[in-house]
């Protein structure tokens, strides 16, 4: 394990810092006094292992593909940004366009995260991505999603409190949501369809949450002792119709 | 009856003397304008006709030949042939008209109301058959200064460069919306020419990694095929905000044209649409813009260029300031000229404004502001030859993109059916039957042919001027003439009237 105290470091200088040690052997580092610093993990090849204390910036480990980042905090804008695969970990929470255009890998979100998250995520062949947001989220959640997995606690979510925002799958063409609870569906977009869940599902849904539950110290029968909602899209083609053709 | 209010345009004409009934055409017209009549004879259905050549070209005993179709409406300089149709076809089916290629409506070229200039007596002109003559050209931000260490060596490391052979690169052209054979021609004629091809937002084939040191790939608002490896197989990174064709709008490539290695490039399950916003959902201001400029430049370790493409629209100028202080290393300005496999044909055909125009106050204005060396331009949309190519380098681009001219060297006819996916060329074409008629070795060839073509006439047109060096033309607006223009078109392409 590496030590790197960040505070008052310049990206370009961090991440430096993160690829000569990692390769020169090092696979584990602790990012101390981080303080918005963006693009941390960005452009390291291979799959480090970083502990972040404090406050990452925007696009973390944007066009990442393998790393591995624990956050001891919460985080800024579009984490895992057109990610392709990894694993990042947020006990706090997230702010907006969280995993846009992921291909692949999972982001766990202890609490909430903010607006338009999973935009436009994708999927190919195995590559599915996973975000599973423990507390509730903004507008737009799964925006013009084309394949992936979003999933949705709610755990903290006061009784008068809204469990998500207004729009959610907005152009949504593939992949899949799954929402603890029921969602009034004043909530979703005209592209969205609603379904219980099926063994299949609950499945797929503890194999996910078995993971995110043993990271944030959740009791996963608890968790999954309320009923899901999933959505999932109408038409894998909503522009099919558009043209004079 | 079911009345089809739609007319051919087209009329195929056989001469029978000669046609010896072999059946070629019927089985190249992809478009099924030939087919055998009951008897076995072969027939033409001029309805079907696009008119691209295909069978005409084909044809064993050049039996074949295409004319506009005779009938004509009753004349109306307001209600035209196609102002009709487009009706028609919206009345029948209520959907968005689509095309291919670059607006074909009569707006004004002013490449054609530009004249360049010669040196007479006063001083000499090069002959460029006996003296070096310089075409290089190198693309990205360069230093205000150079300042040497104690060693002589420079103190700053340079930015990173695309070194050009000639001014010229190919636009931005998916493995999608042009053939795999296509696209490897593009690739191989780059690679040997000494410039670049531009994967467009298709993703890079793993095929093509060989010719990755001639590549700028394009991160899109869809972000097909982009990764980690995706950006390390290049020579630059291109973001594209818009295109010249179709400013503001996203694009949607069908999912019946995603086949195997359509879906491998871009990273997408088989036969899905592959569905490109209209912006790029973490770009909502320059600020923003400047955020995934230094996400790609972290992610490829600052060793590579970051291209901006933006269409041509009404505020160009300040526009193109704004992605220079956003920190990218080139631009790419795209004219409401410019070509595509798709387009609304409202949008293609009324949204942006001309090349020609924009060049000359997106050059003027960063002169103004005293950043153009920070920056590159590169202009594209409608450039069709070596006098439009010096012509946008003297209004101020530092070089050109060229995508039309070079699927035409290919062998395009400008149907302008490239959406259909039925290119009968192979060039636009996913069918395995279409795409094996073009031969990749042979189009590149045909592309190496046109670029030196223009490189000696470039050279020709450079010397005539006096000029030994392509870098001594680029905003040299002295050189420039216009005829026939106004005073504010004089006014924004900076340059005298001819006779002035």
């Amino acid at each position: 394990m590496k030590t790197i105290e960040a505070r008052g470091m310049h990206y370009r200088e961090l991440n430096n810092l993160i690829r000569k040690y990692y390769q020169n052997g090092i696979k584990k580092f602790l990012l101390k006094g981080v303080n918005g610093q963006r693009y941390i993990g960005s452009g390291i090849k291979g799959s480090p292992h970083l502990t972040i204390e404090g406050t990452p910036g925007n696009d973390l480990a944007a066009f990442s593909s393998g790393i591995s980042i624990a956050i001891k905090g919460n985080a800024q804008d579009a984490v895992g940004n057109t990610m392709n695969d990894g694993k990042i970990v947020i006990h706090g929470h997230a702010g907006d366009a969280v995993g846009h255009s992921m291909r692949g890998g999972r982001i766990y979100i202890k609490s909430y995260a903010g607006y338009r998250v999973g935009i436009h995520m994708k999927e190919y062949q195995d590559q599915i991505p996973v975000i599973i947001i423990g507390g509730k989220a903004g507008d737009f959640l799964g925006e013009y999603m084309a394949g992936g997995v979003i999933i949705l606690l709610g755990l903290d979510v006061e009784k008068d409190e809204e469990l998500l925002g207004s729009y959610c799958g907005t152009g949504m063409h593939g992949g899949v949501m799954y929402i603890r609870g029921n969602i009034p569906s004043c909530k979703l977009a005209k592209e969205v369809k609603t379904a219980s869940t099926t063994e299949e599902d609950l499945d797929f849904l503890k194999d996910c949450l078995s993971d995110y539950c043993s990271i944030m110290n959740l009791d996963l029968n608890k968790v999954m002792a309320k009923p899901f909602t999933k959505l999932y899209p109408y038409n894998k083609r909503p522009y099919g119709k558009l043209y004079a053709y | 009856m079911n009345l089809n209010y739609t007319t051919p345009e087209f009329i195929i004409l056989r001469d029978l003397q000669k046609c010896n009934n072999c059946g070629l055409c019927v089985k190249n017209c992809s478009f099924e304008a030939h087919y055998y009549s009951k008897h076995q004879r072969v027939e033409s259905n001029s309805a079907k006709c696009v008119n691209c050549h295909y069978c005409v070209a084909t044809c064993p005993k050049k039996a074949l030949a295409i004319k506009k179709h005779p009938l004509e409406f009753r004349h109306n300089s307001y209600w035209t042939e196609s102002a009709i149709k487009d009706i028609y076809k919206q009345a029948s089916t209520g959907g968005i008209l689509l095309t291919g290629m670059g607006t074909d409506r009569e707006y004004p070229i002013y490449w054609d109301k530009i004249l360049l200039n010669a040196s007479q007596v006063t001083n000499p002109s090069i002959d460029p058959l006996r003296e070096p003559m310089e075409l290089r050209t190198f693309l990205g931000t360069k230093p205000g200064k150079l300042e040497l260490d104690k060693t002589n060596n420079l103190s700053e490391l340079m930015p990173p460069q695309l070194e050009l052979q000639i001014p010229v690169v190919f636009a931005g052209m998916s493995f999608g919306s042009i053939s795999y054979n296509a696209f490897k021609a593009l690739a191989i004629a780059a690679h040997k020419a000494g410039i670049y091809f531009n994967t467009g937002e298709g993703g890079l084939h793993k095929d093509f990694y060989e010719f990755a040191s001639h590549a700028i790939v394009q991160v899109a608002s869809g972000r097909f095929g982009v990764n980690q490896e995706y950006l390390e197989n290049s020579a630059a990174v291109e973001i594209k905000i818009g295109q010249g064709a179709k400013p503001g709008i996203g694009g949607h490539l069908p999912g019946k044209k995603v086949g195997e290695e359509v879906s491998k490039t871009r990273m997408i399950p088989l036969g899905s649409d592959a569905i490109s916003p209209a912006p790029h959902h973490d770009i909502y201001s320059i600020e923003d813009l400047r955020q995934l400029i230094f996400a790609i430049k972290e992610a490829t370790e600052y060793k590579k260029p970051v291209l901006v493409k933006i269409a041509a629209v009404h505020n160009v100028a300040a526009i193109a300031s704004g992605i220079v202080r956003a920190g990218a290393d080139i631009i790419v300005i795209d004219g409401f000229r410019a070509g595509t496999g798709a387009a609304p044909t409202r949008i293609r055909d009324n949204v942006g404004i001309p090349i020609e125009l924009a060049i000359a106050s997106v050059d003027e204005r960063l002169k103004e502001e005293g950043i153009r060396k920070h920056v590159s331009i590169i202009a594209s949309g409608g450039i069709r030859n070596s006098s439009d190519v010096v012509k946008a380098i003297a209004l101020g681009a530092d070089a050109v993109a060229i995508a039309t001219a070079a699927l035409i060297a290919m062998g395009c006819h400008m149907c302008q059916k490239c959406y259909t996916g039925k290119c009968n060329w192979g060039i636009t074409t996913q069918d395995p039957e279409l795409t094996k008629r073009l031969d990749p070795d042979k189009a590149s060839q045909r592309l190496l042919n046109l670029l030196r073509a223009w490189s000696l006439e470039i050279k020709e047109m450079l010397g005539g001027m006096g000029i030994n060096a392509i870098e001594s033309l680029k905003g040299n607006r002295l050189m420039l003439r216009g005829v026939g223009l106004n005073e504010t078109e004089l006014k924004i392409l900076g340059i005298s009237h001819a006779g002035q």
